[in-house]
């Protein structure tokens, strides 16, 4: 760890090395406080990520779970400070990691927190992969700009990592180019890559969305197994309920921009209390459903997600929630905690149940 | 399908082979085969869903694409309502296609960004001159539209205007225009959020009951086939390794393949631990041709015959076809 930089660097920096040492935050590594992304185009403005709020614990994993354009992605994005400026812009709110706004921080220092303190990995390996360097080149070049390593000792850290991702004979892959490499073998590529550093937090943003089921299963047991062993917080986003039943310990479900519930994993499962969420999993295609009770009517969420440029008033929900009131259509509830750790933004769950 | 009637079968695939030639070298010849699909055979009852899953490159597509003739087959016969489709001429094919529709799985890209919906659905009905009248014409648009739940004056607009799931929508009113008999879905839900899934899938299953329609599905994912399918064949590098009726298939798996292929399905319940069967490796290439069993490389069951021998799909009763050294001969 180079140890040059500036005031607020040096504060993530000696979090890096002693882990906690800002007592007044106890163990949260993450605190993203009202966060708001627009994108300024023809059309109007979009708010595509409008006031969430999270906390993300030491060695935890997060799961933020919605439908395309609800937000999930451009929040991770904002996280990183990656969204493409214009047309996005970071509006409002504070990204505190290790207690230092990411928001504040210069581009020069914003690198450093990149693939050092908080990696990302993305849906498609392929695009995301350089493809005229190899893939020990594109591991390498994290030792080299983040610990100042020197080429052969960079590749051979690249070996190593390559052997973490359970890449076979990763002498020999670490010359090879992205194409000549599964789509799989990408994606534990793309993991060795962003976790070269040993970063605090991982963002993985639809891991195992292109990959076969097979390949799926595969590559989230390794994340998993990974965030034991280097003991990271991991930040899983997906549209599928199905991976993060079993893999993360809290969940938020996101919808068209907002934090619609928060809740540990199995309350989300058992006792989901927003009307999206319990729509969303009963909508979802259980296997070996037809032999309980042979073919069931699937239940729909009706109509489809209202436009980021023309949200209805109140509730967003509001134009396709089943149990919609008179007062959804004119107010939009709070995110409230309504049982222990379990936040929910609806009229209904406003009397704490 | 012994004990079948001819009449109640619609479709009858055999031996159907699609080897797509690679060229190379100085004079540009054939050096070798992609062997997209090898040697595939099932059957269609009428009224009844048929699926078929496997993971990416197992060649399900362009079976789908073969049986149409979208593709010029190697190989085999397809036989539709008794008729050979492989002999058809150009002609004969436009008729037939009457009869057989396609649903693709991008919505966006399925759909000409230039023509309004209406323009869209009437298409085929164009092309087979149905309608004269324009009224009359206007009002078939007009119940389709109604039918795949988009409202009369959506006929007007450009696709741009809907979300992927209407994209979804017009597709399938396109495909209803002529009142096939067949309908192949190529991945119809895949491209769609979870909640606009479940809308389509209803949809699928409301008009296969109003028109009678037969389905082949092709999906990579299980549950979808498994839902709205009433049997299902698993394909592996171009060949069918097991098919059963769709509870037959979930209770009972006999292929390893298909073993591994269901516990990798993610259960969306906090609750359910279960034991992953984990498979090692990637998909060899489909152009390498083996002298044994495609899944050799990979299967964690695997025997010496394995290697040696191509398994046959063989059929263990009630409709239960596997194709695996295991099954045909227990050691």
């Amino acid at each position: 760890m180079p140890t040059r930089g500036s005031g607020a660097l040096d504060g993530i920096a000696c979090g890096k090395e002693t882990h906690k040492c800002d007592a007044g935050m106890q163990d949260t590594l993450l605190n993203i406080e009202d966060l708001k992304t627009y994108f300024y185009t023809f059309e109007g403005v979009a708010r595509a990520v409008d006031g969430v709020s999270y906390r993300l614990r030491d060695g935890e994993a997060l799961g933020i779970v919605g439908e395309s354009g609800c937000g999930k992605s451009v929040s991770a994005l904002s996280t990183l400070r990656l969204i493409p400026d214009p047309p996005g812009r970071i509006v409002g709110g504070r990204i505190l990691f290790n207690g230092t706004n990411l928001l504040e921080l210069t581009n020069r220092q914003m690198r450093k927190i990149r693939g050092n303190h908080i990696s990302m990995i993305f849906q498609e390996p392929m695009t995301s992969l350089n493809p005229v360097l190899t893939v020990g080149g594109q591991i390498a070049e994290a030792f080299r700009l983040h610990q100042g390593l020197e080429r052969r000792e960079a590749t051979e850290k690249s070996i190593d990592m390559l052997r973490m991702v359970n890449i076979p004979s990763p002498a020999n892959r670490v010359h090879q180019y992205p194409h000549e490499l599964s789509g799989g073998m990408r994606q534990r590529v793309m993991i060795a890559m962003a976790l070269a550093c040993r970063p605090e937090i991982l963002i993985a943003d639809e891991p195992t969305t292109a990959l076969d089921v097979t390949i799926q299963a595969q590559i989230i047991d390794l994340m998993l197994e990974l965030k034991e062993q280097l003991g990271m917080a991991i930040v899983l986003i997906t549209h599928d309920l199905g991976i993060i039943a079993n893999t993360v310990e809290r969940v938020i479900i996101m919808y068209a921009g907002k934090i619609v519930e928060e809740a540990p994993t199995r309350s989300i499962f058992r006792k989901p209390l927003h009307p999206y969420t319990r729509g969303l999993i009963r909508a979802m295609l259980r296997l070996g459903s037809k032999i309980e009770s042979g073919r069931v009517r699937l239940e729909e969420i009706p109509g489809v997600v209202p436009s980021l440029y023309d949200l209805p008033p109140g509730c967003r929900f509001s134009t396709r929630c089943p149990r919609v009131m008179a007062m959804c259509r004119k107010e939009e509830p709070e995110l409230r905690e309504v049982d222990e750790r379990h936040f929910c933004r609806c009229w209904l769950t406003r009397h704490g149940g | 399908m012994r004990n079948l009637e001819m009449g109640d079968l619609l479709l009858e695939v055999t031996n159907l082979k699609k080897y797509f030639p690679i060229r190379g070298g100085v004079f540009n010849r054939k050096v070798g085969y992609v062997r997209a699909v090898d040697g595939v055979s099932f059957y269609l009852k009428r009224g009844e869903s048929f699926g078929i899953v496997g993971e990416s490159g197992c060649g399900k597509s362009t079976a789908a694409r073969a049986i149409l003739r979208l593709i010029e087959p190697t190989e085999g016969s397809v036989l539709f309502e008794g008729g050979d489709v492989l002999s058809l001429t150009k002609k004969g094919l436009r008729s037939l296609r009457r009869d057989m529709q396609m649903i693709f799985q991008d919505p966006y890209a399925s759909l000409d960004p230039r023509r309004r919906i209406g323009q869209i659905i009437a298409e085929p009905l164009n092309v087979f001159n149905i309608y004269s009248n324009k009224a009359e014409k206007q009002d078939r648009i007009s119940y389709l539209l109604n039918k795949v739940g988009l409202q009369v004056g959506d006929s007007r607009r450009y696709p741009h205007e809907f979300s992927g799931g209407q994209r979804q929508r017009i597709g399938i009113a396109r495909a209803l225009a002529m009142n096939p008999k067949l309908i192949i879905g190529d991945e119809p839900v895949s491209a769609l959020d979870v909640s606009i899934q479940a809308q389509i899938i209803n949809l699928l299953e409301d008009i296969q009951e109003e028109f009678g329609l037969s389905y082949i599905i092709i999906a990579h994912d299980l549950a979808v086939v498994e839902h709205i399918c009433d049997r299902i064949a698993v394909m592996y590098l171009g060949k069918i390794v097991e098919s059963a009726p769709d509870v037959e298939l979930y209770t009972n798996p006999r292929h390893p393949y298909t073993q591994a292929l269901l516990s990798a399905v993610p259960i969306a319940d906090p609750d359910h631990k279960r034991e992953r069967i984990h498979l090692t490796g990637d998909v060899p290439s489909p152009v390498t041709s083996l002298p044994g069993c495609n899944f050799y490389t990979r299967c964690p069951a695997r025997m010496e015959i394995c290697a040696a021998r191509i398994p046959e799909l063989i059929d263990i009763g009630g409709e239960h076809c596997v194709a695996c050294h295991r099954t045909s001969s227990p050691t």
